[in-house]
């Protein structure tokens, strides 16, 4: 069937897509010579990956629970605001400018305060991820929250159900795919805060090891380092993915009609 | 017709929505029989929908009082059951989870949900099974279709054994057949168990074959202009809508609300 041959095709793009590029990318490196200072090749690269196995697995799984962390208390915080703001007029109207505008100061400025509070370390890594990928979560929470169709809330509030009653039965179920979207979202921002913030103000992580990689000359180390990084936050995602697939199935019928 | 013997009564009742200076319903006073099936007619837009939400107390009234079952309406009532024109399923759960919705909210269910549940499942699937729709139970709401999934909405308004049942428009969005397959079940369901209905409905015949009583209401603000009981004998088999009787009353009802549009609008 060519509908089958299609789908097997479109599950291997990904691949197939990577594996090219890494081709052109080792084509153009050995053609003209590219310096492995300036631009190491995939398979430099992999020597590298290889060669500090080691020290590069240490270093991440620092990069990895630090920012598993800091992702832990985006979710709770980014729930727990997300519900006041789509539940409460009030607090929306108080606190929604607030995020907004804290939204957009770039996190990378909080690290040196960060630094001066907590020295540097683990902990400012870990507030850096929570600050930066608890934001689309509030947003999206709020957003499944607020657009509840008024018909749903008023059948439930026809049978005199509590505000709790709505908000359980209706409201935060409805929000779940919404929640899980941001998930993903935030998943991959956590790990960008971490490595920001370990770059500038930290001796362990991926990011600490790409800037001493980097200051004396190791550029395949350091795209090692970007490597791992892509790694496990691909593999983050996709472990939100799946999790969104099963547990909001009802709201993904038509792209993955009875998976 | 007595005070007493009316389940709802509405007295001089008038509803103006917040930021509107300008009614969306008044003069509304009107008394329904416990067990009598009510149908409000009327042009779209004439306040049909606000009525059902003074009746259930999601609404208070801006003048006038609504008692249903002697007590006054302060806040919604819990002896109603609710089905609109969009079937509402939660489309997260399944058809016997979403029937079964009302259990968890509605005392005296709502205590003992966890330790009845097995009881209760039985009694939704028994309803469910009334309006034809076992071997659904386990679907979810997009598995089904529009009229199956009304079908599950009119279920789940009558399984707390409301006293009372509320239709907006229930039918409005299927096509002929379905529609008066609808009917049908729904004539059933009120004849077994006589609770109050009013039903709001733009379509006049479904109005004169479900009803005991239909009030015509105009457009904006909406007034009730008329009050019809309709007399064709029960029980009543959808032949009845092909029969000269029948087909007189709906002239007659159409009369009146052509009378209505053509009056000037003044806005």
């Amino acid at each position: 069937m060519t509908t089958d041959r299609q789908r097997r095709l479109e599950q291997a793009a990904p691949w197939i897509l990577s594996v090219a590029l890494l081709v052109v990318w080792q084509a153009i490196c050995t053609l003209f010579e590219v310096s492995d200072f300036i631009f190491p090749s995939p398979w430099t690269i992999a020597q590298a990956l290889v060669e500090y196995a080691k020290p590069i697995a240490g270093h991440a799984w620092q990069t990895f629970w630090t920012t598993m962390i800091g992702f832990a208390i985006g979710v709770a915080v980014g729930l727990a605001l997300g519900v006041a703001v789509g539940t409460s007029r009030f607090v929306y109207r108080g606190l929604y400018p607030l995020l907004v505008a804290f939204n957009a100061i770039p996190k990378v400025a909080f690290v040196p305060i960060l630094v001066v509070w907590f020295g540097i370390g683990t902990v400012p890594a870990v507030l850096t991820a929570f600050l930066i990928s608890f934001f689309p979560i509030v947003v999206n929470v709020a957003t499944g929250l607020a657009t509840l169709e008024p018909e749903l809330e008023d059948v439930l509030r026809s049978l005199g159900a509590r505000k709790s009653d709505i908000l359980l039965k209706v409201g935060l179920p409805r929000s779940l795919p919404f929640f899980f979207a941001s998930l993903k979202v935030s998943i991959t921002l956590a790990f960008i805060g971490t490595v920001v913030s370990e770059t500038v103000a930290s001796n362990d992580g991926i990011g600490y090891l790409m800037m001493s990689a980097g200051s004396s000359m190791k550029m395949p180390l350091v795209f090692a380092g970007l490597f791992v990084i892509g790694v496990m936050a691909m593999a983050m995602y996709e472990l939100f993915a799946v999790l969104e697939r099963r547990m909001t199935g009802w709201a993904h019928r038509g792209a993955h009609a009875s998976g | 017709m007595t005070q007493s013997s009316a389940f709802v009564d509405f007295r001089d009742v008038a509803l103006a929505y917040e930021g509107h200076a300008d009614f969306a319903v008044e003069d509304i006073s009107l008394s329904i029989r416990a067990g009598e099936f009510v149908a409000i007619v009327g042009p779209s837009g004439c306040g049909k929908s606000t009525f059902m939400k003074l009746a259930t107390g999601l609404k208070p009234p801006t003048k006038g009082t609504v008692t249903v079952a002697g007590n006054r309406v302060t806040g919604p009532l819990k002896i109603v059951g609710m089905a609109f024109q969009a079937p509402t399923l939660l489309p997260w759960r399944t058809t016997l989870d979403n029937v079964l919705l009302p259990l968890e909210i509605v005392e005296p269910y709502r205590a003992t949900f966890k330790r009845d549940r097995a009881q209760f499942a039985d009694r939704a699937r028994a309803l469910l099974k009334t309006v034809g729709l076992d071997g659904y139970e386990d679907k979810l709401p997009y598995q089904l279709s529009g009229g199956m999934q009304q079908r599950a909405s009119i279920c789940r308004a009558l399984v707390h054994q409301p006293q009372m049942l509320l239709l907006d428009e229930p039918f409005g969005a299927l096509d002929a057949f379905t529609r008066e397959e609808l009917w049908c079940i729904l004539r059933d369901l009120w004849a077994a168990r006589r609770f109050t209905v009013i039903l709001v409905t733009h379509d006049l015949r479904e109005a004169v074959f479900l009803a005991d009583t239909v009030y015509v209401m105009s457009r904006r603000p909406g007034r009730i202009l008329a009050r019809r009981e309709i007399e064709l004998p029960r029980p009543r088999d959808l032949e009845v809508t092909y029969s000269d009787a029948f087909s007189h009353i709906v002239h007659d009802l159409r009369e009146r609300i052509g009378a209505i549009r053509r009056e000037p609008a003044d806005a």
